[in-house]
């Protein structure tokens, strides 16, 4: 499981291994205040994230982030 | 002597006496006095108290038929006029402690009558009942039953005199996560600080508030790879069809629910909107997708990246959820996932 939260603190401190960062609460995936074609492009990067942690090995929780491009 | 408190003693038909797992079906029946190991419950209870009948009923017929048999259980007690139930102890046996608990928990709520058990605290009977009754620890087999009836009797008679029970630490039952207010000589700032100066010099110190105590899981393994997995979105966002059809709670959802979006290409607002009522939900009634990814793993699949996504979107609302009723909900969605086929599962929570 890839978990998405805006508030990382949670998952990670309740035994979730692969989170992803969300941008914030009331969108998690995404920005409406990006154009659609930046937020679409967001969330692409964010789900990429998620499904590459769910084929990477983990251990320990891990928190990965969209980098700024 | 006129002062003695009544006790019934509720047993199963192996402790009672009557036999093994081939009479479990057995109905509700009374014994005058003390049976099995009620006779060890009246010499720990001592003078005070007079196990004056034991009402045994078989852990089957019991869990089978659960209404008709406590009705029978409670009219059998009630005839006896007693001051005092005391149930078990049930040790591991899973049958025995959930009867134990509804009989202990009816005793109270229907006879108002104080009740009592005991029982293995990972038995199934604990999570149902510990809320509505007070149950004593025990070992998980027989083995206790002298250090269990030891620490039952002096409980009981507390509460067979009408004393208020004390904290779940001080009289030792399990607890049952009632909180009573009471004063104390010292600020809530004070004790604070003392705790703290407590914790900073290793010094052992109590908590006045129990936080939950949440599951260790391992990590799943590694995926070999994506083209041919199934992956599932999973939400507590609260992204619902239009209308909530099953209305699902915006707070304290008693529910989740498993939505078909095999048809889809993406969550149009049309369609879709979002019912949690705990942060501001417009951003994502706007763009369901803000929640529930489709569109991108959409494209996804159909560009061979990942092999399939579930025809089905699996939603509830996670606003002050209880963690026990999110621990179900989880074991619950776990075991549907698996029975459809997933690999792997997308979760999005707000």
């Amino acid at each position: 499981m890839a978990f998405f939260s805006a508030i990382p603190a949670i998952p990670l401190n309740v035994g979730a291994y692969r989170v992803i960062l969300g941008r914030a609460v009331p969108y998690v995936l995404g920005d409406p205040h990006l154009t659609p074609e930046h937020e679409r492009a967001l969330r692409r990067q964010q789900v990429l994230l998620g499904l590459q942690s769910l084929c990477t090995a983990v251990t320990t929780p891990t928190l990965l982030e969209v980098q700024a491009a | 002597m006129a002062t003695q408190l009544r006790v019934i003693h509720y047993l199963n038909q192996f402790f009672g006496g009557i036999g093994g797992e081939d009479k479990a079906d057995a109905r509700p029946t009374v014994k005058t006095g003390p049976v099995g190991p009620g006779v060890l419950l009246q010499k720990c209870l001592g003078e005070s108290a007079d196990v004056v009948a034991t009402v045994i009923c078989g852990d089957s017929y019991f869990n089978e038929h659960t209404d008709d048999a406590l009705a029978e259980v409670l009219k059998l007690i009630a005839a006896q006029k007693p001051d005092l139930v005391v149930a078990g102890p049930a040790f591991a046996a899973g049958r025995y402690g959930v009867a134990c608990g509804a009989v202990c928990s009816a005793v109270k709520e229907r006879l108002n009558l104080p009740a009592v058990t005991a029982m293995f605290p990972e038995n199934p009977g604990v999570d149902l009942y510990r809320r509505r009754t007070y149950i004593l620890p025990a070992g998980n087999t027989a083995m206790d039953m002298g250090g269990v009836m030891a620490r039952l009797a002096p409980f009981a008679l507390k509460l067979g005199r009408g004393e208020p029970a004390g904290p779940a630490d001080v009289d030792g039952y399990l607890p049952t996560g009632m909180r009573r207010n009471e004063f104390d000589a010292k600020s809530g700032a004070e004790r604070m600080v003392e705790m703290l100066l407590d914790r900073l010099q290793q010094r052992p110190f109590t908590s006045e508030v129990q936080l939950p105590q949440y599951d260790q899981v391992s990590p799943a393994a590694a995926l070999s790879g994506l083209e041919n997995a199934t992956i599932a979105l999973v939400t507590t966002s609260g992204v619902v069809p239009q209308g909530n059809p099953d209305r699902i709670e915006s707070w304290r959802a008693t529910k989740w629910m498993k939505y078909p979006i095999g048809h889809l290409q993406e969550m149009s607002p049309a369609e879709w909107t979002c019912v949690h009522g705990g942060y501001d939900n417009g951003y994502v009634r706007q763009d369901p997708q803000r929640a529930v990814p489709l569109d991108i793993l959409r494209e996804l699949e159909q560009q061979g990246k990942v092999g399939r996504v579930l025809p089905y979107l699996y939603t509830t609302v996670g606003n002050v959820q209880p963690v026990e009723r999110a621990r179900r909900f989880g074991r619950e969605m776990a075991l549907a996932l698996k029975q459809d086929g997933v690999h792997a599962v997308l979760l999005t929570a707000t």
